[in-house]
């Protein structure tokens, strides 16, 4: 029912006023307010995505639950995996307030019609990629999402607050295990490099393509949806991470990284961004593998959803608790 | 490389195009669940507050899954749940056009064209 | 930018204690500053054999719970599975530390390195036939209507015990006893309510349910049958004797059946411990090659 043609009954243009007004002004728009429709389509398609990568992001590292190595590992990644399932709840909820619907939102990401962070189409091939996309993936997502507890949709900026809350938990286990590794046997500290080698570039890719390349990112930051451009979250994080990486006693997999003193920044080499675009359309390493299994759990458990529907059917009406 | 991925909020960089169609499906009945808007009284002495929202197949469900999703860790002491369908909202904006009496029942419309019957000069 | 750092520095606030980790999480040690004297009169090597079961019960039917995370039907389900197996998981910690801490390690010490704690001793090197869990949480979780039958079945038959378990002689046991009982009440209700939508509501699903419980129910026949050890315990009054509570079992179960419109099949007969004994399918050895695989490949690192 897109049906634009809709006759307005007023005029559009003191709406749209009012709205740049609102957002001028730094304040949130909220659920029923008046919005461009380009303004609502970009949040949708950005919180549907941030909601998708929430819940494809819990399968890398989710499987590692049944084989965490010790009970005390195993209960936080479980933690930590529950978290982003309702990370993605939330998310799907802001999505909700704007005429969206999760169940025809989760059969856009399975039918690829929507998509997800690249960074989860790579695999997890040791114990110790659990504690390096703590502290690097969640990391990266902190400093993508911190700037969004201010972004200009009211819903979006709520559930980025919580959410936020609950990363920092993630990114803190995650560092919190690879300083148990790093002081632990030798394969445990050439695990942790290992994975360290492996997923520096793919978390600077987190931040999406420079800026000079990232045309839709003018109007995102006009509509006061986005904050920062790519480049200068990008440069946020590298800063954070290299003398976390030192800390560690790791190597970033970066001959070119150097401090410059002019500026007070860490400089870093070229990323390939052929195989970021590759990545992200589809061709990661388990993106067929994440997409399946999503899929498996909306048509294997269908049947459970249909009965717990009917059985809603066949008792409404019955006595309720009384409202208090 | 072009328009073709932005990173915007996410988990990671949230590839945001090509365009993909986002037209939202209207409010047929759906297979799943409805919506249930949850408020979660944080401690006594506080007032419930609004904190999100779930699906659940019915109103026992909610208040549950409600508790699983939103107190996991002990936030809260008290939980409502009503029915996204039977919250009725006035529009936060005299000037709003497109809900302008009161009485829709629209808080999360479905989709931002229905016009709520009850709108009398639509 | 002001505003953000603000918004970091709540984030940092946010950090105090450990309360926004789910029970289990913590970074400590799950007995540390607890009294762990044993109580007169009592055998230590019961009392953490007893502790083994219960906690193997737990680690066990956790184990098969997480199985389900990232294939659960609706993400509010995602949340509530999770939350049960943390539950469960922070249960089986404390029982399997109360075990270490009265001495009883089995062979797991010959293999693991000494910074390894007891819980994790226990649970990563022991083999199958050194577990005591019961076959009713071993076996596979079928579909997602026989994991909530067995689910139902599982915790009723535990909040009957930990109710009961409360007033143990032994005030370690006692006191997670008393913690457990709210978190098995919340299970049980839980899995009732899923049997209850599933045997009343879809052609499909019912049969599913009934396919479910008739694949659970057999399961039952060794789990009422004390062991020796556990008769010594309740002797001491430390345990609780499990045919004491077969009449309560047997009436929950009933009920919620009935009322799912399900068929109750007949209670099998008991037959002497199994599970308890160290007899188990192969089901279980397939469980614990998942689990203890990368502990045991490291055997000397800690994590
Ligand atoms: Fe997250
Ligand atoms: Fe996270």
């Amino acid at each position: 029912m897109s049906a634009p043609t809709l006759d307005r009954p007023t005029d559009e243009a003191a709406l749209q006023q009012q709205f740049d007004a609102t957002i001028a002004a730094d304040r949130r728009i909220e659920p029923r307010d008046w919005m461009p429709e380009g303004y609502r389509k970009t949040l949708v398609r950005q919180i549907a995505q941030h909601a998708h990568s929430e819940i494809i992001g819990m399968q890398p590292e989710g499987d590692w639950l049944l084989a965490a190595p010790s009970l005390r590992r195993k209960a936080i990644l479980l933690a930590k995996v529950q978290d982003e399932a309702g990370h993605g709840m939330y998310l799907y909820s802001a999505a909700e307030t704007l005429g969206a619907d999760r169940a025809d939102l989760t059969d856009k990401l399975i039918e690829s019609k929507q998509k997800y962070s690249s960074i989860f189409n790579y695999p997890t091939l040791t114990y110790a990629d659990v504690g390096v996309i703590g502290w690097l993936v969640d990391g990266a997502a902190i400093c993508n999402q911190v700037p969004l507890c201010r972004s200009s949709y009211g819903p979006y900026a709520r559930a980025m607050i919580r959410i936020c809350k609950e990363e920092s938990f993630h990114q803190r286990q995650g560092y919190e295990l690879l300083m148990t590794m790093m002081s632990g046997t030798p394969a445990q500290r050439a695990m942790v490099q290992d994975a360290v080698d492996r997923w520096w570039w793919p978390s600077l890719m987190m931040f999406g393509p420079p800026d000079d390349d990232s045309p839709n990112s003018a109007q995102s930051m006009a509509w006061g949806i986005k904050r920062h451009s790519n480049d200068e979250l990008r440069q946020r994080y590298v800063d954070m991470s290299v003398p976390q990486a030192q800390f560690l006693g790791v190597t970033l997999p970066d001959p070119d990284l150097h401090f410059d003193e002019e500026t007070g920044h860490w400089r870093f080499g070229a990323i390939d961004w052929d195989e970021f675009k590759r990545v992200v359309s589809g061709n990661g390493p388990a993106n067929a593998e994440r997409i399946r299994r999503r899929r498996a759990a909306r048509d294997d458990n269908a049947w459970v959803t249909e009965a717990a529907t009917a059985y809603a059917a066949k008792h409404a009406g019955a006595a309720v608790g009384s409202a208090a | 490389m072009s328009t073709d991925v932005t990173a915007e909020g996410g988990h990671g960089a949230i590839p945001t195009g090509p365009e993909v169609p986002t037209t939202t499906s209207p409010s047929v009945a759906r297979r799943d669940w409805p919506l249930y808007e949850v408020f979660v009284r944080g401690k006594r002495g506080l007032n419930h507050v609004h904190v999100g929202s779930l699906h659940a197949p019915d109103d026992e469900m909610a208040v549950h899954a409600a508790r699983d999703v939103y107190t996991r860790r002990n936030e809260g002491v008290s939980i409502w749940v009503v029915r996204a369908a039977d919250i009725t909202a006035s529009s936060p904006d005299e000037k709003d056009p497109m809900f302008a009496p009161s009485g829709d029942k629209v808080y999360r419309h479905p989709t931002f064209y229905e016009i709520p019957e009850d709108v009398p000069h639509m | 930018m002001p505003h953000e750092e603000t918004v970091y520095d709540a984030l940092d606030h946010a950090h105090g204690g450990e309360g926004h980790w789910a029970f289990g999480t913590g970074f400590d040690e799950p007995l540390a500053g607890v009294d762990t004297t044993v109580p007169d009169g009592v055998d230590p090597a019961d009392l953490g054999a007893y502790c083994l079961m219960l906690g193997d019960d737990a680690l066990v039917l956790a184990q098969r719970l997480t199985q389900w995370i990232t294939a659960a039907p609706e993400l509010e389900e995602e949340v509530a599975i999770g939350n049960t197996a943390l539950d469960l998981l922070g249960q089986a910690r404390l029982l399997l530390a109360r075990a270490g801490s009265v001495g009883v390690l089995g062979r797991s010490r010959e293999r693991a390195t000494d910074s390894i704690p007891d819980e994790d001793a226990l649970a990563y090197f022991r083999d199958a036939d050194e577990f005591c869990n019961t076959g009713l949480v071993e076996a596979e979780n079928g579909d997602f209507g026989q994991t909530v039958v067995r689910l139902l079945v599982a915790s009723t038959v535990r909040l009957a015990v930990f109710a009961r378990l409360r007033e143990s002689r032994d005030p370690v046991l006692a006191a997670i006893a008393a913690k457990g009982v709210n978190e098995l009440a919340y299970h049980r209700d839980h899995a009732a309510r899923w049997v209850l939508r599933l045997g009343d509501g879809t052609a499909e699903s019912h049969r599913r349910a009934q396919d479910g419980v008739d694949a659970v129910w057999p399961l039952l026949a060794d789990v009422l049958t004390a062991t020796d050890v556990e008769r010594r315990l309740v002797a001491a009054g430390v345990a609780v004797d499990p045919a004491d509570v077969r009449e309560e079992v047997r009436d929950v179960l009933t009920t919620v059946l009935e009322r799912a419109t399900l068929r109750v099949p007949g209670w099998p007969a008991d037959t002497p411990p199994r599970g308890r004994a160290g007899k188990h399918g192969p089901e279980l050895t397939a469980l614990l090659e998942t689990l203890q695989g990368l502990a045991r490949q490291h055997p000397a690192a800690t994590w």
